[in-house]
């Protein structure tokens, strides 16, 4: 079957100050994979996902990034999303006043919108968001507040998981969505991947713990160091991780230009 | 509570998609073609007398003008620190403007000129007693806006052309005409409370729209009576190289209560056209009035060429016990905007209110604020200002709050938050709290911020595009403010703050 998306040999820096961040990272993901991404802190995985969801602030030193076989570094930011690219923040951004019904309303629309397609009226709307809350066990009064205005660290997290449910992307990046969870918000999420993952969908999984990788259940693992990917295994890597840390990993990320 | 809420999920929804279908970025800037006749060019005291004559007014209100324009030629115009304001020849300009067939007034809509009512109607204000005003969306029914009236007054240049629901109004005791009318017919109210408020020599352009004032609108609310609809005057600038001079007079009589809106456009022209309006609110025991003003004369192109000179006086005096003034607006016109809507809280236990958004762009100017005067016991106010910048644009936040010596228990609250677009925009705040009384509570708190590049990508990412991500964000920063305002205009409004910051992104 042919790459959903292909990384090839990138190399990305800060605009802000010369420092690369990504130094030749190749990465392909067929649809219907699960792929995750362990590593130290500082590795670059963030960076990673920022530059496949078309941040603004870094420099594509070399390399290319193809989506559905397009070029994606050549796309805006709420094309990709359109084309069904999302990804679940690290650090989900607050905005306040602005209600999370009108938030979730004017996205959905806007992708649909860009890809041709009709509006959703604000009965289906509010019965399609309504269902989607309950599954996660978030609050009517949840989703009247501002867009994670408030929220706590765990709440968030699941606001992006609703959020994704909602926009039913083909390429999802949940970076760290595992942290800060307590142990019954981790199975509600996770049952949330669980429920959307399907044949033609892929996730790019970044996270610390083997515990998610337990729920969703990856194809590969990929352990990335100092911008570059390492090494590349089955679930079994992710144990491995688990009990030893990454200092086996460490030496193979130097010299290597 | 919910469905109020989901209701305006929904109108900001409306909002950016209705954005998106405006094409103009100033969608009032036609003008109508209609003959009009001028008084002759410049000022004088003939032409003071020639505006009170075409008013066929009453001698007493000739020699309040007379005495307002010797006081006028010797007053000075003011110099402010933070507004560049060029030069005004006030003798460059006419003072009065009519549609030649406006000579007599039209005794009912019906006789109105069809081309002024397609100009109302085209502005989305129908001048019909059936219909709603403007951006009411129908698949909204079940909100109280439903059964909602709003009667209005159009003011076209310098007269008064029609004012709907005055039957209507009439049978509730309330009074509604435009302020020609109120002289001819009412002139002891008009007598008692015309420059209660704000006196003839409170200010120079004050002074000066005493003398040459050509029309406006009049209110008066008699004891116990709620309003059963919404008032608006709808101040329409026409005829080239003439100031708008009008007059709103409110009076809420004792236990009434009236909500009142204002709006205002211009045609699109490249030479500046002066604005010099006076609004006075009198309050009396257990009163209120709510006043709403969108303002969104021409701001002048990207460069800066032409606009409105926006130098208005509003004031409301609670006089009563537990009377209450909220004043509401949103400036987003106007080349230059100087504007202080104050309250003066003379009653005990009275109360004010005063909620902003004053979004400039380009090479707008806006020095705006308002002026809290606690003279009563146990006197309250509350003033959340909401400036925003974009382009080259200066937003200067200028409240003055003033406890008297006399003013036992009073409180005061002021939030007052900049959000700035770009870096070539500035805003500044300039508070000035005088307390004179150990048992009063003055909190002012204010905040700068920037429209941050986390949350414009956030949106992004999730599939909005970034000047409706811009909108968004914007209008969530002014919510407070939106929220203040009637059901109608909150929708105009929201439209309003988007349009103004087209273009002011990437
Ligand atoms: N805007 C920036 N300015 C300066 N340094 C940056 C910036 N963005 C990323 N970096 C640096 O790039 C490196 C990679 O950061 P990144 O956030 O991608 O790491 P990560 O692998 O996601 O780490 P973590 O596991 O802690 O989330 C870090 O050293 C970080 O400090
Ligand atoms: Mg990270």
């Amino acid at each position: 079957m042919a790459n959903m998306l292909n990384i090839d040999d990138l190399k990305v820096s800060l605009e802000e100050e010369e420092k690369q961040i990504i130094k030749g990272l190749s990465l392909s993901i067929k649809p219907g994979e699960v792929h995750a991404i362990m590593g130290p802190n500082g590795s670059g995985k963030s960076t990673l996902s920022s530059v496949l969801a078309g941040k603004d602030g870094y420099i594509i030193d070399s390399g290319t990034v193809n989506f559905d076989g397009s070029d994606l570094l050549e796309t805006e930011v709420e094309e990709r999303a359109a084309l069904g690219i999302f990804m679940a923040f690290q650090y989900p951004i607050e905005i306040p006043g602005v209600g999370n019904m009108n938030f979730l309303r004017t996205a959905l629309n806007s992708q649909r919108k860009t890809r041709g397609q009709e509006e959703l009226n604000a009965a289906d709307f509010l019965k399609l968001v309504r269902s989607i809350a309950k599954d996660l066990e978030i609050s009517d009064e949840m989703m009247k507040r501002p867009v994670n205005v408030g929220a706590s660290g765990g709440e968030k997290k699941r606001n992006e998981i609703l959020q994704m449910c909602l926009l039913e992307p083909r390429f999802v990046i949940l970076d760290e969505t595992d942290s800060g969870l307590d142990v019954d918000a981790m199975k509600l999420v996770s049952k949330g991947v669980n429920n959307f993952s399907s044949s033609s969908r892929s996730f790019l999984v970044i996270t610390h713990y083997q515990r998610l990788l337990n729920y969703i259940v990856p194809d590969f693992v990929h352990i990335m160091v100092d911008g570059r990917i390492v090494k590349t295994g089955d679930k079994t890597l992710a144990l491995h991780v688990e009990e030893t840390g990454y200092k086996d990993f460490l030496q193979l990320g130097k010299g290597k230009h | 509570m919910t469905d109020n809420y989901e209701a305006r999920d929904v109108i900001d929804k409306e909002t950016l998609s209705t954005v998106k279908s405006v094409g103009d970025t100033y969608k009032y800037g036609f003008s109508t073609d209609i003959e009009t006749e001028y008084a002759p060019l410049g000022l004088n005291e003939d032409i003071v007398k020639l505006i009170s004559k075409k008013n066929n007014e009453p001698k007493w209100m000739l020699d309040w003008r007379l005495k307002a324009f010797n006081r006028w030629k010797k007053l000075k115009q003011p110099d402010w620190a933070l507004l560049k304001i060029p030069e005004i020849d006030f003798q460059d300009q006419y003072y009065y403007a009519r549609p030649a067939n406006m000579k007599e007034k039209p005794k009912s809509l019906d006789e109105v000129d069809p081309k002024l009512l397609e100009t109302y109607s085209k502005l989305g204000i129908p001048l019909t007693e059936q219909k709603k005003l403007a951006g009411v969306i129908e698949d909204n029914s079940e909100d109280n806006s439903e059964n909602r009236k709003v009667a209005v007054d159009a003011v076209f240049d310098s007269v008064s052309v029609g004012t709907t629901f005055k039957e209507e109004l009439k049978s509730a005791g309330v009074i509604f005409c435009s302020i020609s009318e109120a002289i001819k017919e009412y002139p002891d109210l008009v007598k008692k409370y015309l420059g209660s408020v704000v006196p003839i020599s409170d200010n120079f352009f004050a002074c000066l729209n005493a003398a040459v004032f050509s029309d406006g609108s009049f209110v008066y609310i008699p004891k116990g009576v709620r309003c059963p609809m919404e008032l608006s005057t709808y101040f329409r600038i026409n005829a080239e190289n003439t100031g708008q001079f009008e007059r709103t007079l409110i009076i809420a009589d004792d236990n009434s209560y009236v909500s009142y809106l204002e709006g205002c456009t211009a045609p699109q022209r490249d030479e500046s056209q002066l604005h010099a309006a006076v609004v006075e609110l009198v309050i009396l025991d257990e009163s209120e009035i709510k006043y709403s003003t969108v303002q969104n004369w021409f701001p002048g192109d990207e460069n800066g060429v032409g606009g409105i000179y926006n130098f208005v006086t509003k004031r409301a005096d609670c006089r009563g016990r537990n009377s209450k003034v909220m004043w509401t607006q949103v400036e987003t016109g106007s080349a230059i905007t100087w504007k202080y809507p104050s309250c003066v809280l003379k009653g005990d236990n009275s109360s004010g209110e005063f909620y902003s958004i004053a979004i400039t762009n380009n090479m707008q100017q806006a020095d705006t604020g308002t002026k809290m005067i606690h003279l009563g016991k146990n006197t309250n106010s509350r003033i959340v200002s909401k400036g925003i910048s974009a382009g080259k644009a200066q937003n200067t936040y200028r409240g003055l709050v003033q406890i008297g010596g006399r003013s036992q228990n009073s409180r005061n609250f002021t939030q007052c938050d900049s959000l700035l677009i770009g870096n070539k925009c500035g805003a500044h705040t300039v508070p000035y709290i005088e307390v004179n009384n150990s048992s009063a509570r003055a909190e002012h708190e204010a905040t700068t911020s920037k429209v941050d590049d986390d949350q414009l990508f956030y949106c992004m990412q999730r599939g909005i595009g970034e000047e409706d991500a811009v909108a968004l964000i914007v209008n969530g920063f002014c919510k407070e403010v939106l929220q203040a305002l009637p059901m109608e205009f909150a929708m105009e409004a929201q439209k309003l703050v988007a349009i103004s910051l087209e273009g002011s992104v990437g």
